[in-house]
């Protein structure tokens, strides 16, 4: 097996805050192999975005208090000096973000801000800094490059903005890119849109892609594996299949549930998780997301549930026997069609 | 120019004869002007161009389009918020398109709005309280002392803690604060909810939530939605009839079943191909059409056919020349194009039944 481009192992991040320590990231392990793409699925607040932006280096331990190892490409980011980090992040680590509205400088041109990119990294005259942003701006698919070069954020389209959004973050040619929500704020046009550049620049850049997102439906297309987070830990991992067809964690029933599927043939209830995702300074006993879960029992109070795979790589963190799992979600499935 | 409409596909309920609210050749331009001093108008954004739609009592009809799109705008237009350009709007068999003042007050009462951003929809200084209890002063439907009661009615009925009357919108969280400004729009019991785009800005656990009060809600008081959205798989699951919006004009008409299985507008067969699926092998049998490039822009719209310069499978000169009208399909449903898709041209024969 190839060596992981990622090793996360038992990342914690806390925040101390006046109120208590927010245990945003309680846990964490996974990896990402080279040229995959890993979705990352939870709610606002299950830790998803500060586990990445910790790998980044943008979170630090001035603000939080770190521990465990994010080794990528063999070595261990955490332990890497803030300036050396500042030429791993960007080079060969970038990432997007969700609003393109505010992620680019509304003063600067597109181009200028893409040639930065690239003049901070590499030895180029700004000239050459501008044809490659050029480059890269037809290669994420905008007509008359060198025209919108010169132009300003606000004469972007939101779904242009996040293409030249991901032209910056290409531009070094990346060896992980990380897109954090990338078409929360866009239609759902431009969205599709997005995703099918993402998975193409994947290709021809031979990158791994990170896909963090709220919605299991927009992601269903895209990823190899899944993770699904809750309440700073993961919950479930799987392929694809694994997590769409059975799903062996009572939350992902719920993300499923809430969906709204086009293809239903008519018109049905949406089955959402009760309630509101816990508070991370007062995180539930046991497993915490027992208070939301319709299938609770005695252990799940006491017992923090490990991530245990049921066959090969597919795992939940659940106490629920297996079978239970499988009778019960093939009954939510009959009960929903 | 406006099409006629005749008829329209057949409401849900058999005794809603009679449309709650009936928009005939509706127009908004709104006028681009150069200079400070001495404005001079050099054109016209044509947001809502032409548009017939009649919401029937207790039926949900969904509107749904890219950004800009004018479905907001012909939303805002219908609220009396913007004066029409052009057209008339009927609410509940009056033409309210001139009221004003008191009267127009009045007609208020009856309908009411649900906004997409709750975080800027509430103001961050008042209590939720004295939020929900806004409409109560605004139109004295109820005694000073009872306001209190009737609020936390409100808030209960939609799933708040009646006990965090005193709290501030900033202690909510985005679904709770969307409830919020459902209680809102319910204080005065209206008989139209506008809600525009009420759950893109939720996270999808919580939008379920919002979409099943809304549907219980609909039930318990009798109310009649216009939905407005983008999502296509949101607005079909709550619609009883959606009309797709291109450029400021309704490009078809149909009830969700129909639109899913048979688009026949080149445009809706677009958006319905763009949403996302939830099933990894369904998703792989879906036929894309990738559409090309922006929204022109709506002040000078294309000539003919306005979906014509990004149309797969636009024939020339004709839909360049002539513009569309909204027609009755063998489908049974309306749409204005001179080519339209073939039966189940996004949705293979066998991918039409969920598979689990």
């Amino acid at each position: 097996m190839a060596e992981p481009l990622l090793e996360v192992r038992d990342l914690k991040v806390h925040f101390p805050t006046d109120d208590g320590l927010v245990k945003a990231v309680d846990g964490l392990t996974f990896q990402v192999m080279p040229g995959e793409t890993l979705g990352v699925v939870g709610e606002s607040g299950s830790g998803k975005s500060v586990s990445f932006l910790t790998v980044m280096g943008l979170i630090t331990r001035k603000q939080a208090i770190i521990e465990g190892e994010v080794i990528f490409q063999g070595q261990d980011l955490l332990q890497v000096p803030a300036d050396e980090m500042r030429h791993i992040r960007g080079a060969r680590i970038s990432m997007i973000f969700q609003d393109p509205m505010t992620s680019l400088h509304p003063f600067y041109k597109v181009g200028t801000q893409i040639g930065e990119a690239i003049r901070v990294h590499q030895k180029t005259s700004k000239k050459e800094a501008q044809d490659q942003a050029v480059e890269m701006l037809r290669r994420v698919g905008i007509s008359k490059p060198d025209e919108r070069a010169n132009q300003y954020p606000h004469e972007f389209s939101g779904g242009m903005r996040q293409r030249a959004m991901i032209a910056m973050a290409l531009s070094l040619n990346p060896d992980l890119l990380i897109a954090d929500e990338p078409t929360t704020a866009l239609d759902v046009t431009v969205q599709a849109q997005i995703l099918d550049l993402i998975d193409r620049l994947r290709e021809e850049f031979n990158a791994a892609v990170v896909i963090i997102t709220h919605d299991l439906g927009v992601v269903a297309e895209h990823c190899d594996h899944l993770q699904v987070m809750y309440a700073g830990k993961i919950v479930e991992y799987g392929t694809a299949d694994d997590i769409y067809y059975s799903p062996h964690h009572p939350y992902a029933w719920g993300l499923l549930g809430s969906i709204t599927r086009v293809d239903e043939a008519h018109k049905e209830r949406l089955h959402p998780i009760k309630g509101l995702p816990p508070s991370l300074i007062f995180v539930p006993s046991g497993c915490a997301f027992h208070p939301r879960c319709p299938y609770v029992f005695d252990k799940c109070k006491v017992d923090v549930p490990e991530l245990l795979p049921s066959d090969g790589h597919h795992a939940a963190a659940c106490h629920l026997p297996l079978a239970d799992k499988e009778r019960i979600y093939a009954e939510e499935v009959a009960a929903r069609t | 120019m406006s099409t006629q409409v005749s008829e329209q596909p057949t409401p849900v309920t058999e005794q809603a004869r009679t449309p709650l609210v009936r928009i005939t050749g509706v127009k908004k331009y709104f006028p681009i002007t150069r200079g400070i001093i001495f404005q001079k108008k050099i054109g016209n954004v044509h947001a809502v161009d032409g548009v017939d739609l009649e919401i029937y009592p207790g039926e949900t009809v969904g509107l749904v389009g890219e950004t800009g799109c004018g479905k907001s705008t012909l939303a805002r237009v219908i609220m009396r918020l913007y004066d029409a350009t052009d057209g008339t709007i009927e609410f509940d068999g009056k033409d309210i398109t001139k009221v004003r003042g008191g009267e127009l007050r009045e007609i208020r009462r009856n309908m009411q709005m649900i906004f997409q951003d709750p975080f800027a929809s509430l103001n961050p200084r008042r209590t939720v309280g004295s939020i929900i209890s806004e409409p109560f002063r605004l139109h004295r439907t109820v005694a000073k002392s009872k306001i209190k009661p009737e609020v936390q009615e409100l808030m209960e009925l939609v799933g708040l803690n009646p006990e965090h009357y005193n709290r501030y919108p900033h202690e909510f969280s985005g679904g709770q604060r969307q409830r919020i400004g459902v209680a809102r729009s319910l204080a005065l019991r209206p008989k139209l909810i506008v809600c525009d785009e009420p759950v893109s800005a939720l996270d999808v656990s919580i939008q379920a939530q919002i979409l099943n009060l809304l549907e219980d809600l609909q039930e318990e008081f009798n109310l009649t939605y216009l939905f407005i959205a983008h999502d296509l798989s949101v607005v079909k699951h709550v619609s009883d009839r959606v009309a797709v919006m291109y450029l400021g004009k309704i490009v078809e008409l149909a009830d969700g079943v129909t639109l899913y299985e048979n688009p026949k507008h080149p445009y809706t067969g677009a958006l319905l191909s763009a949403v996302p699926i939830p099933d990894p092998n369904l998703a792989a049998h879906k036929r894309r059409i990738i559409l090309e490039g922006d929204v022109p822009s709506p002040i000078d719209p294309p000539s003919g056919c306005r979906f014509h310069p990004r149309c797969p499978n636009a024939q020339f000169p004709k839909c360049q020349e002539d513009e569309p009208e909204l027609e009755r399909m063998t489908s049974g449903q309306l749409a204005a194009c001179h080519f339209p898709l073939p039966d189940r041209a996004i949705m293979d024969e066998g991918a039409g039944t969920p598979s689990g």
